[in-house]
């Protein structure tokens, strides 16, 4: 096992696909001119003949990569997050998902952890064009324990898949042997008043200590990963909300088409209840610290904090 | 080629054109020129060039190719039926609801075909992922791939371009359906791509220019780009849109569209007699 408290996300990542790599010839990678950012140089240096570096062309990168999976190859495509969803998402919506193969695209540096790169380069929508694709499997990992479960299982699953990746370290929210697996969340911390529901790296740690705030105050707050938007654990948001009667989703993404939607369309068909979204509220990115960004956008404990009682107040009338 | 092996290609030419007017017809609409323009060529490669087996059509060493100009399909689909990929009668299903014969070239519907295309500027880049994936597993196949003239304003023919050069992929050969229109008009009025052939040489690939309706010459040029072994190769194809079709040929509504079945067989009729 890797040393997960001190490893980049991204070297994580790379070892990940390094092991897969070894065990399967089928794993292949490339780039778009992104080696640096996505720290895949390590794979490279394993496996020169199966890494293909295209230069900056995302969407040439994304329709290679449909055409190795014909081959019966399992491509790891990446680039940042913006270009793979905005600028390649035609070649990913026909030559990779229309087309039924089995590109794993990977974006990295989601939402507000672009920060110098500022607005240009902050995806705050990806999630929402990758929900429409029928069928894709998209998911956002916390960590780097719960990053390479899911990357393993993700190798394997048939079909096309979507993941947010940040580069840098973050602290460890699961233990080595948590049960992560895609399509089902993970409760990290259960209570009875209100439920957050969060993703990524930004927005699970900022609901986790919302929790303990709220807790200061009363309020028990169960926590929930829900790693993977696409396809959304329906019964589990539907179990908490039958348990807390309201949610709180926490998204490092906009208010809209992202996990806040998919989680307001599970409750509204099955068991409407009361739901506040925090994340960017229709707006652009702009530059900035990490800090200063998730301050700008109201990403912080403190606004789901603030959030959660608001809605309280409403849910105890 | 011998005078009679060009004479047998012309033949074949000759029925797959009628097979394709007919599917045509028989539906009442479809991309009649651009399917029309394509057929020497794909003649040439399914019945001389390419290694395949319609009793084993995903065979791993099968030669394959990537209708980038996906809505050539029509034309594709006439050869694969005659040679028993799938039933002729599937011709007359051509987009029906539920068909396996859509119009856009699909994988996952029609035996024989390597690649889902339709979306203009995406196959040329996954013909090189085949190639690319062939490389790996010492599968010396060739990959073909058939890109269209208006195809060739999309930016992304020329990122596979660079691509395919710097990837030395010398197993791949495309040819470029130069029909010389597009949908709003002639490429010189509406996006020039001139000077075609300099800038595929430019972009480092082998290249050659005949005529796309001269059985032996597109033979030979196919046989001379087999022989690169460090480049990928370009065989660009003066052709003609709507090649053979009476009605169509040479007319700039011929992308796509209505097809009366009387007419439809009436081109037929006429290139039985005129022996084109």
């Amino acid at each position: 096992m890797v040393e997960m408290t001190t490893q980049q996300m991204r070297t994580v990542y790379a070892q990940t696909l390094v092991r897969l790599a070894e065990k399967d010839k089928k794993i292949v990678l490339l780039e778009a001119d992104l080696m640096r950012a996505s720290g895949t140089k390590l794979f490279k240096e394993a496996f020169p003949d199966r890494t293909f570096n295209v230069g900056v062309a995302e969407a040439n990168m994304v329709s290679i990569a449909a055409g190795l999976c014909t081959t019966g190859k399992i491509p790891f495509a990446d680039t940042f997050a913006c270009f793979a969803a905005r600028r390649a998402f035609d070649q990913f919506f026909i030559s990779a998902n229309y087309a039924r193969l089995n590109v794993k695209l990977v974006g990295t540096d989601p939402g507000v952890t672009a920060a110098y790169n500022g607005g240009t380069h902050m995806p705050f929508e990806d999630l929402g064009l990758m929900r429409n694709i029928p069928k894709l499997v998209i998911f956002e990992p916390c960590d780097p324990v719960s990053l390479e479960k899911l990357v393993q299982q993700s190798a394997y699953h048939q079909g096309c898949t979507y993941m947010r990746l940040h580069r840098y370290a973050v602290p460890p929210v699961y233990d080595e042997d948590a049960d992560v697996r895609l399509g089902r969340g993970n409760v990290l911390r259960d209570g009875d008043d209100i439920t957050l529901i969060a993703t990524g790296v930004v927005m699970v740690p900022e609901a986790l200590k919302a929790a303990e705030l709220l807790e200061q105050d009363g309020v028990s707050a169960a926590v929930i990963d829900l790693h993977t938007i696409k396809p959304i654990d329906a019964a589990l948001v539907l179990r908490y909300a039958e348990k807390t009667g309201a949610i709180v989703t926490c998204e490092n993404h906009q208010i809209y088409n992202g996990l806040g939607s998919a989680v307001a369309e599970v409750l509204s068909e099955n068991r409407p209840t009361l739901l506040k979204r925090v994340g960017v509220n229709d707006e652009f990115g702009e530059v900035g610290t990490l800090e200063y960004l998730m301050a700008r956008f109201g990403l912080t404990a403190e606004n789901i904090y603030e959030q959660a009682m608001a809605l309280l107040e409403t849910k105890n009338g | 080629m011998e005078e009679q092996e060009l004479k047998w290609f012309r033949e074949k030419a000759k029925e797959i054109r009628k097979l394709t007017l007919d599917s045509i017809g028989y539906l009442g609409v479809g991309h009649v020129g651009g399917s029309m323009s394509v057929i020497e060529v794909l003649t040439l490669l399914y019945y001389k060039h390419m290694n395949v087996d319609p009793v084993s059509p995903r065979k791993r060493d099968r030669d394959q190719l990537v209708m980038s100009k996906g809505h050539a399909g029509p034309a594709l689909y006439s050869i694969l039926a005659d040679k028993g990929f799938f039933a002729m009668e599937w011709l007359h299903t051509l987009n029906r609801g539920g068909t396996n014969l859509p119009s856009h070239c699909d994988r996952n519907r029609t035996p024989g075909i390597d690649m889902t295309t339709g979306s203009l500027g995406q196959g040329l880049s996954a013909a090189i992922g085949i190639a690319l994936g062939n490389r790996l597993d010492n599968v010396n196949s060739t990959v073909y791939c058939i890109v269209g003239d208006g195809e060739s304003n999309e930016g992304q023919i020329w990122e596979a371009a660079m691509a395919a050069s710097q990837f030395g992929l010398s197993s791949l050969i495309a040819f470029t359906d130069y029909n010389k229109m597009q949908i709003d008009g002639y490429i010189s009025d509406v996006m020039s791509i001139e000077d075609l052939t300099a800038k595929w040489v430019a972009f480092g690939w082998f290249v050659q220019r005949v005529n796309g309706h001269d059985v032996g010459q597109i033979d030979k040029a196919i046989e001379r780009a087999k022989m690169e072994a460090f480049r990928p190769s370009m065989i660009v194809l003066d052709t003609i849109k709507g090649k053979g079709a009476f009605f169509a040929e040479g007319k700039l509504n011929n992308h796509n569209m209505p097809v009366d079945y009387e007419i439809a067989k009436e081109a037929i009729r006429r290139l039985d007699e005129c022996g084109e």
